[in-house]
């Protein structure tokens, strides 16, 4: 339908969590006082030499190969060559040639289509330190503590043909990053940052257009804004018979526009070559079987699992293994109910629902699978109705006491009492003489108010079976 | 092969280093010396050579993930021209 088939490359960066750093023995830790992480190796200081944390190699094949990559039997570093005040050696080590990874793939699903992307590469590298812009923009502050933080970056081949892929590529690969366990993976707080290239082509044309290069977003959200702007922009200018420049664009989130940033007469030419100061790797056979063997049920086995053993609609499945937090709190009811389906019905309607309202991840609310399984027991044993069990539920969003707990303190408890409810049922129908009368006459629906009249007047703790059994008794007698 | 001037001025100026036109001329001239030196190289016939990137002959040098104790912040920013607020300063770069 569209005139231009939009072609995009994603570049994703892995902060790995190991607990230093990829070259030297400094710590790794988040949002310490500026510059206390760091020592001559990771401030390239003369005659130093960096030597490499075998965690750091471990987590990278672990990644790798979970994104079906062939793990190289040599790999080796390289020098990238750069001036810029975030890195001080004017080189970051990353590999060049002789990547850890090769030639993998993922499934990514998109309006219910399963399409593979592939992935080129996924090489090991260490993060530069960070620069905050002072003095009018004349001087930089510059906080070394994040250099050589060790980093995976994994390029994806050009297979991605809409924003929304891009997107759901992301997701994907941040959730088999989890699985993993060998990064936190969080946008917001810079574990996980992408780049894009994008370009649009003619449709049916074989030939790429020419492509911008996107960075700083920030967010899932951001990644999907930008290259919906960028989709946008570029074809304005081919619709007007324009030429797209080849350069490097900055996603600017306030403005919701990508802006073109400083121009660089030259190319990049960063003069890659082996770094000296690291020995080579070489990748044996029992080596990368022993990696193999720690990687977990992966995100799209869980989610076949979960349709097959659950009986979950793939949907269903789909969401609860999109995040690996999200799948085990799932399993994790399953130790106190037997209802799986009611557990994916609570999760997948209100407590996403008020995560995504409330711009929250499920760290950040204090229900339990526990709490959750346990409340369900409750709902199928009678003890509260479905319509007791929300105000319970947000009450275990808030407070993360147990269901028992709660229905106890807030006296929440069903009234299953016979006479109790035939008595509300009583007063209810000789305060409503004219819902009665428009019962007795046929209007079968009046029974519908009666009942939430009763359901009112008891607080909502009125078994609601039983409401119905005796107000129909009544009103029959 | 022949390095051009172009050439020296390219690699100069990603070196940010600032050469006087004295200067690019006589590395032209040591450059292309250099690299006919090296030209000889090519003479052998390395077909099944694999390429050799570092001359000793260990390898899987690893340490274990294992924090030490970092310099502190007054000893990192000994060395530099200026700084404030525990940070180094420097004057801004525009990417």
């Amino acid at each position: 339908m569209s005139k231009y088939e939009t072609v995009i490359g994603l570049e994703v960066h892995v902060e790995l969590h190991t607990k230093s750093k990829i070259f030297c023995g400094c710590s790794t830790e988040f949002g310490a006082p500026p510059n206390t992480h760091t020592c001559p190796v990771c401030l390239g200081h003369p005659g130093v030499l960096p030597v490499l944390n075998r965690q750091a190699v471990e987590y990278a094949m672990k990644a790798a190969m979970a994104l079906n990559c062939t793990i190289g039997d040599v790999s080796k570093f390289d020098r990238k060559n750069y001036f810029y005040p975030d890195s001080p050696k004017a080189y970051q080590i990353s590999q060049f040639d002789q990547p850890i990874g090769l030639n993998g793939w993922i499934d990514i699903e998109v309006n219910g289509e399963t399409k593979r992307i592939g992935i080129t590469r996924l090489h090991l590298e260490e993060d530069a330190g960070k620069l905050t812009h002072v003095d009018g923009g004349f001087a930089s502050l510059v906080d070394f503590n994040r250099v050589g933080t060790p980093l995976i970056e994994i390029v994806s081949e050009p297979d991605l043909r809409s924003p929304e892929e891009a997107r759901a590529y992301l997701e994907k690969i941040r959730a088999i990053m989890q699985y993993c366990d060998v990064s936190d993976v969080k946008m917001e707080e810079g574990s996980m940052r992408c780049d894009a290239n994008i370009s649009l082509r003619p449709a049916g044309q074989e030939e790429f257009g020419i492509r911008a290069e996107l960075k700083n977003m920030n967010s899932f959200r951001g990644v999907l804004r930008g290259l919906e702007y960028e989709q946008f922009r570029q074809g304005e200018i081919l619709d007007d018979g324009g030429i797209v420049v080849q350069e490097t664009r900055r996603w600017d989130e306030a403005g919701g526009k990508t802006l073109s940033m400083r121009g660089k007469e030259e190319a990049h030419d960063y003069r890659y070559f082996p770094d000296p100061d690291l020995i080579v790797l070489h990748i044996g056979e029992d080596w990368k079987e022993a990696i193999r063997s720690t990687i977990p049920e992966l995100p799209d086995a869980r989610q076949a699992r979960y349709s097959e053993e659950f009986g979950l609609t793939a949907y269903d499945a789909g969401v609860l293994t999109s995040s690996k937090p999200l799948a085990d709190f799932f399993e994790g009811s399953l130790a106190f109910t037997q209802d799986a389906k009611a557990v994916a019905n609570w999760m997948m309607g209100d407590l996403l629902g008020y995560l995504n309202s409330n711009n929250l991840e499920l760290s950040q609310v204090k229900i339990t699978p526990q709490g959750l399984g346990e409340m369900i027991g409750l709902i199928a044993g009678g003890t509260i109705s479905s319509k007791i069990a929300k105000t319970v539920f947000k009450e275990m969003l808030e407070s993360g006491k147990l269901p028992a707990v709660i229905v106890e303190e807030k006296g929440l408890v069903q009234i299953s009492d016979e006479g109790a409810i035939k008595k509300i049922v009583q007063e209810v129908v000789a305060a409503n003489p004219q819902s009665v009368e428009d019962y007795k006459a046929g209007k079968k629906q009046a029974i519908g108010f009666l009942v939430g009249q009763v359901m009112k007047a008891s607080k909502g703790k009125a078994n609601p079976g039983l409401v119905n059994t005796l107000l129909a008794e009544v009103l029959n007698s | 092969m022949s390095i051009t001037v172009k050439d020296v001025q390219h690699v100069a100026k990603l070196a940010r280093l600032q050469l006087s036109p004295e200067e690019e001329a006589t590395f032209t001239e040591q450059m292309n010396a250099i690299l006919q030196y090296a030209e000889k190289l090519n003479e052998l016939d390395t077909e099944n050579v694999e390429p050799t990137t570092h001359v000793l002959q260990v390898s899987n040098v690893m340490r274990d993930d294992v924090v030490k104790e970092s310099l502190t912040q007054e000893e990192a920013l000994l060395n530099a021209p200026e700084h404030e607020e525990g940070h180094f300063k420097v004057p801004a770069v525009l990417e």
